[in-house]
């Protein structure tokens, strides 16, 4: 391990332009050291520990989908991760999408407004908000961030009640702006942009612009914007992710079933065993659950390429 | 640092004025904008002239109800909603007093939960309306929930009187007798566990309704409510008798760890696993949609009985349907009541599972006579309606109960998981309640 | 170090390659004013106006038999001698201690081992094991809570077939770790990529510099990537904590299969919620909820501080 080995540039040398090549050293220890930083031997040991965190992250989300395969009495009386019984998947999804009216339905295009307007909106207001934190320096900056972080800090139970009043005052209450105003507020979000603007927008292009005689909004829209396009991307995911899983305000601020989003409808099944009178649908339950996640897993899968760039470009460098 | 301050101090006043305006609007309370007590009368004439009602019910009979009110009366609209189930309901209710806006016309409360409303006049007096012209149309352990001091605060809906629902299956398989008495149902639950250790006589995490009410059987009488003065004994006769043969159950581990409710407690009552329920008259539709493998299995038998040879009985859950006072349409709204629960809607209901609290239906040949597959062809309704006749009088609950009940399982739900006893569960449960009593001005005597 | 930072967070606009231009002939102007103030204004509304109000409701009491009056800080006395507010921080700051280590230990490693590229299908692993961050909590408890059973759940079924007689992850002595679990579960792959993508930006002449001096990969995890990533492992950090602090759904949805493992004060959220749902105490839940936001910051603070200052 010394500076002296011999190092063979050939090939390696021509790929300096992706990360981490560098010339080979020969293997001494050929069991132990690593081919080099560049060129890493696959390791099957590391890729069986990496694969037992993969299983532990999967296991729960395929014991969803082999359940809602199965009927409720197969439920109840089978082994939990494999199938029983009869193959019900697509009458439980027929019952499910059916049931109480087409209620699921409903829940589902809730939650798609709430998502659209409130993932939309709050991703807005954190391009907005970041774009100002990274390339302006006004009065009051640095007490902005630390207000946002510090609010965040204070629990959610000690907003509940007062937030309800306030917006029940409004009139706002069992309407979907009251999920959709307090979700535009993600904090995540705007310290995201903050970096990614900071990271992307060279500055003197702004001056360039501005030199130019562009106000700071065309300036935004047509420079700007273009720039922070997968930082926005990942914002939006982020903050989709959020409001699309949003439990604990709707809970209070929504009392017609007709206004749930998904989460609050399929929480209202499962209670709905627990009544006097009640029936017991723990199949469309895990079912239900099923097709509430099936949507942003979609989202991720087809996006990630935009994504992942973005959250690379956006970190925080040192 | 100076703008920062300005910036600060303009937000604070703000939001000064805000929370001013907010203490100003909230601290009406409920009562301003109900309307004034009407008369008989003036119900007739709402149904003619119609409107629309808002109701807030879990109860899933009710919307055949609102179909066939909504036939007889055309010029009414009634919204049916589904707010959430028991202490969900309440605190959606109290919010929406607390906010003053949003309150439902009629709103289902369970009894154990209506004394609150009552007391802090949430809830109307129907007496002017008609309801005090309905003595003797319910059973006496409902019929007494409504009533607090001078004033009717609701129509009981439906009722639970306690039966012992068992898997006959499994006794007969084990060869044990069904108990009359506690015990010896303590007897029979020995029996089974050590004839299958899979098997157990009844399942318990500790359930704030259940172990009143069966203190309620046994002659207790823990909570006694004269207006604002609360006494609160825990270690009474009855109460202390519950403790001790319950605690017997306990300390031998004859009880399964399953809460009420849950996936596996359906399970259990599906396979045998859990072989008794005591619990309100109200469970047959619920076995009926939720165990279906425990189809022609079930009968119902009367409650194991604290002395030999006696029949008391106690009631578990049941709700009444209340009259929120910051509703402006009472009137109809009572009209929605009188026919839900004292005229026609109350056979709908019956039809549709629910377990009445009405004396007629309760007497009928008919209910009385039926058949019920599910339970193998036993007249259930006998048992339970005389069951409904055996109530134990004398009962009422705390004027906070919701709240004391939530706080249940923190106290005497430690007995089921450590080495606590019920009893010292049961005194913690008291002096909590008293506590939180004193707080909220009440005058708590232990 | 030249700009001061907000007292909380991985801040510091970086300064990478682009920006060391000279002349940052920021304007110090109220044009920022004009972005950055949506954000403030709904801001304002949805949060400094119910803290505000908050704060006002924990000056007064409330009786069902008495009306309101002003109390002063009767509720902060009150507060800071209630053995159960108290029992549930310190349950809330156990599993900080613990669980918060754990999953970002496991989330870190997991990213260099992805980012070390010496893994087979490494794009597969990235996605999966972030996807558990798109089950939302209902559904995650939901999930965990059918198969924490231990007569008809995968608990019991792993104990028919293996024989052996696993603890009820339900009862009192284990039912933190449960939720532990569940939480964990729903986070990790969100922190691992938080961290995967601060690994990939890390610059190549880091590396190569490495390389040179003869350092082993191990070396260079230690001395290269992982203080090069350091403001993401602070911002993390930070908002695991706050995380933590505020631990409600999980526990709140599962107390109905474990009522009495799961009290109404198992943690001081859930505490503040009983108290105004349950018990109709608004004022005290505000005071408690109050209190558990400023501990909440003074410790985030904390670790802002001392994960700002290792970088010297």
């Amino acid at each position: 391990m010394t500076a002296t080995t011999p190092s063979t540039p050939a090939a390696p040398a021509a790929s300096g332009a992706t990360p981490r090549t560098s010339p080979r050293k020969p293997v001494r220890l050929r069991s132990r050291a690593p081919h080099s930083v560049a060129r890493p031997r696959r390791s099957v040991l590391m890729t069986v520990l990496a694969g037992i965190v993969l299983v532990y992250a999967l296991v729960p989300l395929f014991w969803l989908v082999v359940n809602a395969s199965k009927t409720q009495s197969s439920l109840f009386s089978s082994f939990g991760l494999w199938f029983s019984g009869d193959f019900a998947l697509f009458d439980n999804i027929a019952r499910t999408l059916t049931y109480d009216d087409g209620i699921f339905g409903r829940w589902f295009a809730n939650t798609v407004l709430y998502v659209v307007l409130g993932a939309g909106g709050a991703t807005f207001l954190a391009v907005l908000g970041g774009y100002a934190l990274a390339k302006f320096d006004f009065p009051g900056k640095r007490g902005v961030f630390a207000t946002v972080i510090g609010a965040v800090a204070v629990p959610g139970t000690a907003l509940a009640v007062p937030t309800f009043l306030m917006f029940s005052q409004m009139g706002l209450t069992n309407t979907p702006w009251a999920v959709i105003i307090p979700s535009l507020i993600s904090p995540f979000g705007l310290y995201l942009m903050w970096v990614f603007a900071a990271e992307s927008i060279p500055t003197e292009l702004l001056e360039a612009a501005r030199v130019d005689g562009s106000s700071e909004g065309r300036t935004f829209f047509q420079v700007s914007l273009p720039l922070l396009a997968p930082g926005i991307v990942t914002v939006l995911l982020f903050t989709m992710v959020a409001t699309w899983n949003n439990y604990f305000l709707p809970l209070i601020m929504l009392k017609d079933p007709d206004w749930y989003p998904l989460t609050l409808g399929l929480n209202a099944w499962n209670a709905q065993a627990a009544t006097a009178g009640g029936e017991a649908i723990f199949d469309l339950v895990i079912t239900g659950s099923l097709l509430t996640i099936l949507p942003l897993v979609a989202a991720f899968l087809l996006l990630q390429r935009y994504w992942q760039s973005g959250l690379a470009a956006g970190s925080v460098k040192e | 640092m100076s703008i920062r301050t300005t910036r600060a101090l303009r937000a604070v006043a703000a939001t000064g004025v805000v929370a001013l305006a907010l203490a100003a609007c909230s601290s009406g309370g409920g009562n301003d904008s109900g309307g004034d007590a009407g008369s008989a009368d003036d119900v007739a004439a709402a149904l003619e002239e119609g409107g629309s009602l808002t109701v807030w019910a879990w109860e899933p009979t009710l919307e055949q109800v609102v179909t066939d009110f909504e036939a007889k009366y055309p010029n009414v609209d009634v919204e049916l909603v589904n707010a959430g189930t028991g202490n969900d309901q309440y605190t959606a209710l109290q919010n929406a007093i607390a906010a003053g806006k949003g309150v439902p016309d009629v709103a289902q409360v369970e009894y154990y939960a209506l004394p609150q409303f009552a007391l802090s006049d949430a809830v109307a007096d129907l007496s002017s309306f008609g309801a005090d012209e309905l003595d003797g149309t319910f059973t006496p352990g409902p019929w007494s929930a409504v009533q607090q001091g001078e004033g009717i605060f609701g129509l009981p809906m439906d009722s639970g009187p306690m039966a012992l629902f068992y898997n006959e299956e499994v006794f007969t398989q084990h060869g044990i007798e069904v108990p009359t008495t506690w015990d010896g149902f303590v007897e029979a639950a020995r029996a089974l566990h050590a004839a299958d250790p899979s098997v157990y006589i009844t399942n318990d995490t500790g359930d704030a309704g259940f172990t009143t009410s069966l203190i309620w059987q046994a002659g207790g009488q823990p909570f006694q409510v004269d207006g604002t003065d609360v006494t609160i004994d825990l270690a009474d006769e009855g109460s202390t008798q519950f403790a001790e043969t319950w605690q017997t159950l306990l300390d031998e581990d004859l009880l399964a760890p399953v809460s009420s409710w849950s996936d596996e407690w359906y399970q259990g009552l599906g396979n045998g696993t859990i072989a008794t329920l005591a619990i309100g008259a109200w469970m047959p539709a619920n076995l009926e949609s939720g165990v279906p493998d425990g189809a022609g299995k079930w009968r119902v038998a009367p409650l194991p009985q604290w002395e030999e040879g006696a029949s008391a009985s106690a009631e578990n859950g049941g709700s009444a349907l209340s009259v929120p006072a910051a509703s402006t349409n009472q009137a109809l709204a009572y009209g929605f009541l009188e026919y839900a629960n004292a005229g026609d809607g109350v056979q709908a209901r019956v039809d549709g599972g629910a377990f009445p609290a009405t004396t007629a239906e309760l007497e009928s040949d008919e209910f009385q006579g039926y058949e019920s597959e599910y339970f193998g062809g036993q007249k259930i309704n006998e048992v339970l309606a005389q069951s409904a006749a055996d109530v134990v009088e004398g009962w009422s609950y705390l004027p906070f109960q919701v709240y004391a009940n939530s706080i249940f399982n923190d106290t005497v739900g430690q007995a089921y998981v450590s080495g606590t006893t019920l009893a010292d569960g049961l005194k913690a449960w008291q002096d909590a309640s008293a506590k939180y009593g004193t707080e909220q001005g009440f005058t708590v005597n232990e | 170090m030249t700009t001061t930072s907000p007292p909380v967070a991985g801040h510091r606009p970086p300064v990478g390659a682009p920006s060391s231009l000279p002349a940052r002939r920021r304007r110090r102007s109220w044009t920022g004013w004009g972005f950055v103030g949506p954000f403030m204004a709904v801001f304002a509304l949805v949060f400094l106006a119910p803290i505000a109000y908050s704060i006002y409701l924990s000056l007064f009491r409330t009786q069902m038999v008495g009306g309101t009056q002003f109390v002063g800080f009767e509720n902060y006395a009150r507060a800071f001698s209630d053995p159960q507010f108290w029992s549930g921080v310190s349950r809330v700051g156990l599993f900080l201690v613990v669980q918060v280590p754990i999953m970002l230990g496991i989330a870190l490693l997991v990213a260099l081992a992805i980012d070390s590229g010496r893994l087979y299908g490494r794009n597969f692993f990235r996605i999966s094991i972030f996807l558990p961050y798109a089950v939302p909590a209902v559904v995650a408890t939901l999930m965990w809570g059918f198969m924490y059973g231990t007569r008809f759940g995968l608990v019991a079924n792993i104990n028919d077939a293996l024989g052996t007689s696993i603890a009820n992850p339900l009862s009192p002595d284990w039912v933190l770790l449960s939720i532990g679990n569940i939480v964990t579960w729903e986070f990790v792959g969100y922190n691992m990529l938080i961290f995967y993508s601060a690994l990939r930006v890390v610059p190549t002449s880091l590396y190569e510099a490495a390389e040179l001096d003869g350092a082993s990969q191990w070396q260079v995890v230690r001395a290269v990537k992982i203080p090069a990533i350091r403001g993401s492992l602070v911002i993390a950090t930070i908002f695991s904590i706050i995380g933590s602090f505020q631990l409600f759904n999980e526990p709140s949805i599962l107390q109905s299969l474990a009522p009495n493992a799961i009290t109404t004060y198992f943690t001081p959220n859930l505490y503040a919620y009983s108290l105004s749902f349950s018990g109709q105490q608004y004022n005290y839940s505000a005071t408690v909820a109050i209190i558990m936001g400023v501990l909440t910051m003074i410790v985030a603070y904390v670790v802002q501080l001392r994960g700002m200052r290792k970088e010297a």
